[in-house]
């Protein structure tokens, strides 16, 4: 049997255990659909594959057992999926939609439930899940981003490339404030205790502030409203076999079209600095060569930050490190 | 006497009355939700009709503009003290007619409740004037018809929304504002007739009642946060607070504030005891004070059955649900 690995890849299908087997990777940008496409999935799952269907970590689906034979029918079958998900949200696919995915490389963009179900969030995850899809899809670039509605993270931004935690800029006003200290007292048991109580009323030390909407969510009384959304952003996050390590915060109080105009600027920053001798390079390690400091100069190129962003200086990360032959190479050996 | 205006040509009264008054209204306050992309119906001041918002029922009440959640009474240095230099505008207020009768309630309790007029509140009160408008529909956890405030008497005007039309009824000082539009002689004010809920508030309530397992229900499902009295129209506690300013001690000034006799903190004392620990206990006062203390000295129940007690509790506390069982409990009791 023949088959182009490389080609099939692209085209979102993997080499599976079983030899003469395929199986193929659906993307849900922002992992909330509509629930017809499940009939979709079933179909191709009873037709073609083993009648079973995996539910990825990065909130796709993933149906095996397809013989290599049938990629071309399934491409078509799944077409009103990638149209409905992909390009009814603005994903430009130059060789139409009945050919499959056009690229695996870029994951798909995952999303926790969002304010379209859950109290917490404090924005449409994903809504902005698909817009970041559109504006980095397709790519073969090895990118995982995801967008999660509040710091508790549920969908595990500090894993990703780029995470994306919404934020909310709490306003006060004393005129409403009867003083009762939930937010005060809520703040300092699951927040960061950001929060003060000086003659009866509230003061909010915005250096400690996460964004996070819990006094919001807690006043009974309406003295604290919803300001503005904003986006922490988490980088260079990864699970894998070398160094694995939680993301850190790369900007805070961000806009959101800061966040897109980052998001896009690092496939730049990928093409300018990743090692093409290598099958694939993951853009934590291209991180790890040039630093920090020329990620940050060239993702924030032309962009028009908001007032109210704020930059990390320094990024210390403090992942797992195996073995310290990694990092303290032994030059002289020939 | 009455007045069928379509909304431009009430538009124009509006521009009229401007000229005397501000006007205050419930109002649609856009992402300003306790949730994320959730709006927030509440007091506000009005420029035309198109900010009035009908469609739905406010979170707060129009008590606010009588009674503010925080007030300061007076300001004092070392031997002096005075009142704030206050002088509030006429103002006209639009509410519905569960919230005009609540505005008797806070009559009673601030002019008529002994031999002490309340000051604050009466300079608010002579100053403001009462536009009612009749409901198109009943919200979910109404139950004015069963506490018989469904209509109402003594308004400086009255308005049915009747689809591109409006019947206006307003009383004979305000009617100067409606020169030139035809007066009609056959329409009555419409209230509404029917809720979806009917309470039948117990007879024979007494202190019998006050250490029944009834209550500790409440006891283990209320978190205490207080919503149900600050949404409350009738809810009329306020505590004291004496400020002493921070970068001169020998000048403060003292603060009422709403109160909650959910919340911890209402019943403590000098030396620390404290009445009503157990939230059950506390939810027990309020019914008792909602639908059988006040009537014993004013004549008239508390609650004007608005439902917003319902609609803001976070533990779907239901007080309409709360008076249903307690006439089985008193039933079954005596
Ligand atoms: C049998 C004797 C007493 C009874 C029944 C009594 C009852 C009360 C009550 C009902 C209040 C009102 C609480 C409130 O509305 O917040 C109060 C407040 C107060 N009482 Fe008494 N009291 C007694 C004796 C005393 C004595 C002997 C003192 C002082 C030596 C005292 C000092 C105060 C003070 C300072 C407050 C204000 C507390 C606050 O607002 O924090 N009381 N008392
Ligand atoms: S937004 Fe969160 S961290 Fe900031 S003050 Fe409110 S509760 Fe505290
Ligand atoms: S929860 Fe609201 S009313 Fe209570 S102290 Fe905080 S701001 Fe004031
Ligand atoms: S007790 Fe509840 S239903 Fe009654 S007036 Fe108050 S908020 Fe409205
Ligand atoms: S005692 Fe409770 S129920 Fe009664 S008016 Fe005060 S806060 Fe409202
Ligand atoms: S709103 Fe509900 S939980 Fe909060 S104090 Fe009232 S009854 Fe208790």
């Amino acid at each position: 049997m023949s088959v182009d690995t490389k080609k099939i890849k692209k085209n979102a299908y993997r080499v599976t255990k079983t030899r003469g087997k395929t199986c193929l990777r659906v993307r849900v940008p922002g992992g909330h659909l509509p629930s017809q496409y499940l009939e979709i999935i079933k179909e191709i799952a009873d037709k073609f594959g083993n009648g079973t269907v995996h539910l990825t970590t990065r909130q796709g689906f993933e149906i095996p057992g397809i013989d290599f034979s049938s990629i071309e029918m399934i491409n078509q079958l799944i077409s009103p999926m990638i149209v409905g998900l992909e390009k009814e949200i603005g994903v430009p696919l130059a060789n139409g939609f009945d050919k499959g995915y056009p690229a695996a490389g870029t994951r798909n963009v995952s999303a926790c439930i969002g304010n379209r179900v859950c109290t917490m969030a404090n924005c449409d995850t994903t809504a902005l899940a698909q817009k970041i899809e559109r504006t980095i899809f397709p790519n073969d670039f090895h990118v995982k981003i995801a967008v999660t509605g509040c710091p508790n993270d549920c969908i595990k931004a500090h894993m990703q490339d780029i995470g994306v935690i919404a934020q909310v800029e709490p306003l006060y006003d004393e005129t409403r404030c009867i003083s009762c200290k939930a937010c005060v007292k809520n703040c300092q048991k699951v927040a960061t205790g950001a929060l003060t109580m000086g003659n009866y009323k509230v003061e909010r030390d915005p250096h400690r502030c996460l964004g996070c909407g819990e006094c919001i969510l807690k006043c009974p009384n309406a003295a604290w409203t919803r300001g503005n959304k904003f986006y922490r952003l988490v980088i260079m996050g990864r699970t894998g076999k070398r160094n694995p390590r939680l993301a850190q915060t790369f900007v805070q109080w961000a806009s959101e079209d800061v966040v897109l105009g980052v998001i896009k600027n690092m496939y730049k920053y990928i093409d300018k600095h990743i090692d093409r001798t290598l099958e694939k390079e993951h853009v934590g390690y291209i991180f790890d060569r040039t630093g920090y400091n020329e990620f940050k100069n060239v993702v924030l190129e032309g962009i028009q930050l908001n007032p109210e962003i704020r930059i990390a200086t320094f990024i210390n990360f403090h992942g797992s490190i195996y073995d310290s032959q990694i990092i303290f190479e032994n030059v002289t050996k020939a | 006497m009455a007045y069928i205006l379509t909304h431009a040509e009430f538009d124009t009264v509006l521009q009229r009355l401007k000229q005397d008054y501000i006007l205050i209204g419930p109002v649609r306050k856009k992402n300003k939700g306790k949730f994320s992309d959730a709006d927030l119906i509440t007091y506000g001041q009005i420029e035309s009709l198109s900010d009035l918002e009908t469609n739905g029922k406010s979170q707060f009440s129009a008590k606010e503009t009588i009674f503010p959640p925080s007030q300061t009474l007076f300001y004092f240095t070392e031997d002096e003290y005075r009142e704030p230099k206050f002088e509030p505008q006429k103002r006209i207020v639009f509410l519905r007619a569960c919230d005009f009768n609540a505005i008797k309630r806070l009559d009673l309790l601030f002019l008529e409740n002994g031999q002490f007029v309340d000051a604050y509140y009466k300079r608010l009160r002579e100053k403001t004037h009462f536009f009612v408008f009749g409901c198109e529909k009943s919200y979910e956890n109404c139950f004015c018809v069963s506490t018989g405030t469904n209509q109402c008497e003594g308004y400086d005007a009255f308005l049915n929304f009747k689809g591109e039309k409006i019947n206006l009824f307003p009383s004979e000082p305000f009617k100067r504002y409606f020169a030139g539009y035809e007066e009609n002689e056959d329409i009555l004010p419409q209230f509404i007739e029917r809720n979806h809920i009917q309470v039948d508030i117990p007879e024979g309530l007494s202190t019998k009642i006050y250490d029944h397992p009834y209550w500790d229900q409440y006891g283990k499902r209320c978190i205490g946060c207080g919503r149900c009295n600050f949404s409350c129209p009738t809810c009329t506690c306020f505590t004291m607070q004496d400020i002493f300013y921070r970068d001169n001690k020998n000048a403060g000034e003292r603060r009422r504030v709403w109160a909650s006799c959910q919340v911890d903190g209402f019943t403590d004392m000098a030396g620390g005891h404290s009445y009503r620990k157990q939230q059950g206990e506390r939810m027990r006062f309020k019914v008792m004070h909602k639908i059988h203390d006040f009537a014993k000295r004013f004549n008239m129940h508390m609650c004007v059955g608005c439902g917003r007690c319902d609609d803001v509790c976070p533990e779907y506390i239901s007080f309409s649900q709360c008076i249903s069982g307690l006439k089985g409990v008193v039933a079954h009791d005596n």
